[in-house]
């Protein structure tokens, strides 16, 4: 491989121990601390939906109280998308894009690190709301709509906390997407064109566009609600003459490009994987690219399908249904493309491999079951009952979280310079696979035979029952899935048991791989020179 | 290396076979949404069964629920379809590509630790980098797939959702409450007869039902899976809704949107009656339940403690905050659904609400067992 003699200076690390830590801005420190920051929520997030789980397992459970069944059930919604998925894959993409790229480090490592930490900090503002000072935690849902989330109805600090740690989180992310923005821009390799940018930084490239422009809407919203509620101004007071669904549009404005940010970089992750355990190059690589920045565009527009019952005109329903069903398309366009990066290919079932097969097979499921709630009808029955409640989960956890420990087994090897055990690997993929099926597949049915999501018992239909216990127990698979991968870091990184990984385990072919594991804090001793998409396996050939 | 075709076709290994039972589940469990659709509902007057289907979608007695149903097997249809497609694929290609075991172990003593810059003397798989007519392909035909599967839909938006009440309809209004269902007939029985009831939604069968539905405080959404589809109830708006149930009998459902503390105990329940039932019933909801002066002492007190502040009594107290309490006696259950009403329950109920539906907004007003006995039978006589 070419490189070019251009070598910079690289600040030494002025701090050691914790210090090092707190004062660094390397972006893979960063990207770590990310890692382990939201990775930590993500148990979080994962206890309380046990707490969820637990109490609906039979009709009449008495774990919690309603109050209490509600709190977890927006705090459990909240982490998860606000403290986990999302800032997970910043994580990702703060660790690889620079790799990447033939980067050094971000565009701004100093705001860079200003991302990590207002990240903590919202979530500390957040969990705050469980201490005795705040009263109770916000209970509003994590959709926090209006006229329920106002001070009326929800008065105690929990609320403004959880508005203020939004508001937090939502610089948190407008930062870090600004950032990744710019370092694609600027900080390619010489000769990485576009075209020759990885799949993963064309993914994390559009979400950050969605970032940027969707996030402020929800920023804007949640401070002037806040003003509301602790100023008495009256943006969203109905009883004053406000549009009673103003925060639901501005809400949904964000939250169904939000949908995209939290699906696209595994997305990205999987174009990744599934050529180099294929032992072939992605089959599509300009429509898989471009299919991303339709669903960009085309994100912006569906919105309003969250609101199909809220008594929306039938022309606007009409419009929004026919957007919804047509970015179906770009994402039938990539699983085809991954289908046919697969077909035809010498296929290793190791641990990243199992997770980006299992995640095409439940996204798959969340699609489609997309598609069926999309038209407008069939979401007059199923809106708001557990039909939802399993697509989403579909699309979040079969697709985004089983990309995150994708991304996990693909890239620890280089994070850590060791190995991941793959027979705890497999353990934790199967576990997983059979816990996340049994616990959601059988919420479709329930939601057909129409159980609302957010109740916190049933003693009025105990046919549900069954499939409600069905899906505890798979909650609990999932629980102990988790666990075989908490133990399987421990085992392998921390208590250093993993065999040692050197520079490329698994036959990748971009540049993270062309550095050692861990990468030194310079990254590339001499900035390298690009020739195509696959540097490591077709610049080799050319040279 | 060589591929041997016998280890490729012999176990799938643990995704594939969890797959198939994916797969599986989804053909067991759809066809029994429909098996429950048949369940029977007993005639009004006596508690609906429970069982499979009483609240399911695909069970449907009024014209929007079967323009839906017979839509959603549609669409279930085409995505099953989609589906088996999608999985099947995924499935032979991973049995088909997989490597071989015997490559395998070479593969894996040569996968430890080191660089990957060379193939390690495997053969790689053709290097195919896309193809535009395939590529072609699977963009155009889900986009016609879409295509028809708007316009299919676009025909079912028009017949489930009106704009104008259809012809010689009965105009209902519907006021979300935390955590309860207020019910107003204005124009039945002519100008200044109009007809207050709670929770307990009457309706005569044949006939559409016109909802125009408010809320009095939060979000609400009005769902009775078998008559309509849902429609929030949404304050300063006015959202509307229709039905026809076509045959007599209790429909169930409940509040479907969230909307605080007991959002999971706003249940809901529509009796369907014969037309000529329906007229008597609003008759005698429209008058004062007859006084029985055994209970003065109970309706004395009623008056003289708080209760009259929150709940109306036609002829004796006009609270606007409670349910209507005019003809409670009349109706099946009590609390938005809650309980049945009997005289116990209605008892315990007034003791202390909190216990029954914690977080509602009904106080225990600390009554001695005198008084509850008092209240309970007054109210026991409202019929």
């Amino acid at each position: 491989m070419a490189t070019l003699e251009r070598t910079i200076p690289v600040p030494r690390a002025g701090y050691s121990g914790i210090l090092e830590w707190i004062a660094t801005i390397d972006h893979k420190k960063i990207g770590i601390l990310y890692l382990y920051t939201t990775f930590s929520f993500f148990l979080t997030g994962g206890l309380l939906a046990l707490g969820i789980r637990t109490q609906l397992m039979s009709p009449d459970q008495q774990l919690l109280t309603a109050a209490q069944y509600n709190a977890a059930f927006t705090m459990h919604g909240t982490t998860m998308i606000f403290l986990a998925v999302v800032p997970l894959f910043t994580g990702f993409a703060n660790y690889f894009i620079p790799l990447q790229l033939g980067a050094r480090d971000m565009a701004f490592p100093r705001l860079n690190a200003l991302s990590y930490w207002l990240l903590l900090g919202g979530g500390i503002i957040l969990y705050a709301s469980f201490l005795p000072f705040a009263g109770f935690p916000a209970n509003a849902g994590w959709t926090n709509y209006v006229p329920l989330s106002a001070k009326q109805f929800s008065p105690q600090l929990g609320e403004d906390l959880w508005l203020i740690g939004l508001t937090v989180l939502g610089f948190s992310s407008i930062f870090g997407a600004l950032n990744l923005i710019v370092t694609i821009f600027a900080l390619r390799a010489p000769g990485q064109t576009f075209h020759r940018l990885t799949l993963f930084a064309w993914s994390v490239l559009v979400t950050s566009f969605l970032l940027v422009l969707a996030m402020p809407f929800l920023t804007v919203a949640g401070i002037i609600l806040l003003f509301d509620r602790i100023a008495g101004t009256a943006f969203f007071a109905v009883e004053q003459g406000a549009d009673p669904l103003l925060w639901q549009f501005l809400f949904w404005f964000f939250g169904h490009p939000e949908v995209y940010i939290m699906i696209l970089p595994g997305f990205g992750i999987i174009s990744e994987i599934l050529p180099v355990f294929s032992r072939k190059p992605i089959f599509g690589y300009k429509m898989i690219a471009y299919s991303s920045v339709a669903i960009g565009f085309l994100s912006f527009s569906v919105f309003v399908h969250h609101m199909f019952v809220a008594g929306i005109d039938t022309p606007l329903q009409t419009f929004f249904m026919a957007s919804t069903m047509l970015i179906a398309v770009p994402t039938g366009v990539k699983v085809f493309s991954w289908l046919g990066t697969l077909w035809g290919g010498s296929l290793r079932f190791r641990t990243p491999m199992l997770f980006a097969l299992g995640f095409l097979a439940t996204f798959t499921i969340g699609g489609i079951s997309g598609v069926f709630l999309g038209s407008v009808p069939v979401d007059f029955q199923l809106s708001d009952t557990y039909f939802v409640v399993a697509h989403i989960h579909y699309v979040l956890m079969g697709g985004a979280m089983f990309t995150v420990f994708a991304g996990l087994y693909y890239w620890m090897p280089k994070m850590s310079g060791r190995m991941l055990s793959e027979r705890l690997g497999q353990i934790h993929f199967f576990l997983l696979f059979v816990g996340f099926n049994l616990t959601f597949f059988v919420q479709h049915q329930l939601g057909i035979e129409g159980m609302p999501r957010r109740t916190y018992h049933y003693p009025q239909s105990p046919e549900w029952a069954t499939l409600n216990l069905v899906s505890t127990i798979g909650s609990y698979i999932i629980a102990l899935a988790v666990m075989v991968f908490l133990w399987n870091f421990l085992y392998s990184i921390v208590l250093k048991q993993g065999r040692i990984a050197g520079d490329d385990p698994w036959k990748g072919d971009t540049l993270e791989w062309a550095t050692a594991s861990p990468p030194p804090a310079y990254n590339f001793a001499r900035i390298p020179a690009v020739h195509s998409a696959r540097p490591l396996k077709e610049d080799v050939a050319a040279h | 290396m060589l591929r041997s075709g016998n280890t490729i076709r012999r176990a799938t290994k643990a995704r594939s076979i969890a797959a198939l039972v994916v797969l599986a589940a989804l053909i067991v469990i759809v066809p029994g949404a429909h098996a429950g659709s048949r369940t029977e509902i007993c005639a009004p007057g006596v508690l609906p069964q429970s069982g499979a289907g009483v609240t399911g979608i695909f069970g449907a007695d009024s014209p929007p629920s079967e323009s839906i149903r017979t839509l959603a097997w549609l669409v279930l249809g085409i995505c099953a379809a989609i589906f088996v497609v999608v999985e099947g694929l995924l499935l032979v290609a991973v049995v088909r590509f997989r490597r071989s075991s015997r490559e395998t172990r070479g593969g894996r003593s040569s996968a430890g630790g080191e660089s990957a810059a060379s193939n390690g003397g495997e053969t790689e798989p053709a290097q195919l980098y896309g193809s535009n007519p395939i590529e072609l392909a699977w963009t155009v035909v889900p986009l016609i797939i879409v295509f028809v599967l708007g316009l299919v839909t676009i025909r079912t938006i028009r017949e489930v959702q009106l704009t104008e009440p259809p012809e010689g309809a009965l105009r209902v209004v519907v006021i979300g409450h935390q955590w309860w269902w207020e019910y107003r007939y204005p124009d039945e029985l002519g100008p200044g007869r109009e007809v207050v009831t709670a929770n307990e939604l009457v309706v005569p069968t044949g006939r559409p039902v016109w909802l125009e539905l408010e809320s009095a405080d939060v979000v609400h959404s009005w769902w009775v899976p078998r008559l309509a589809g849902k429609t929030d109830l949404v304050p300063a708006r006015t959202n509307l809704l229709w039905f026809k149930a076509q045959r007599p009998g209790v429909f169930l459902g409940q509040c479907a949107e969230y909307c605080g503390t007991q959002h999971a105990n706003m249940l809901l329940r529509v009796s369907a009656v014969d037309p000529e039932l329906f007229a008597a019933w609003l008759e005698h909801q429209a008058t004062p339940a007859v006084a029985d002066s055994s209970v003065d002492a109970g309706r004395n007190l009623f008056l003289a403690l708080a209760c009259m502040n929150c709940h109306d009594v036609d002829g004796a107290s006009v609270g606007m905050f409670g349910p209507n309490l005019t003809h409670l006696a009349s109706r099946e259950t009590i609390g938005a659904g809650v309980r049945p009403l009997t005289r116990d329950n209605l008892r315990a109920w007034i003791d202390d609400p909190q216990t029954i539906k914690p977080g509602c907004n009904m106080p225990s007003l600390k009554l001695d067992s005198t008084q509850l006995d008092l209240i309970t039978d007054y109210l026991m006589t409202l019929r």
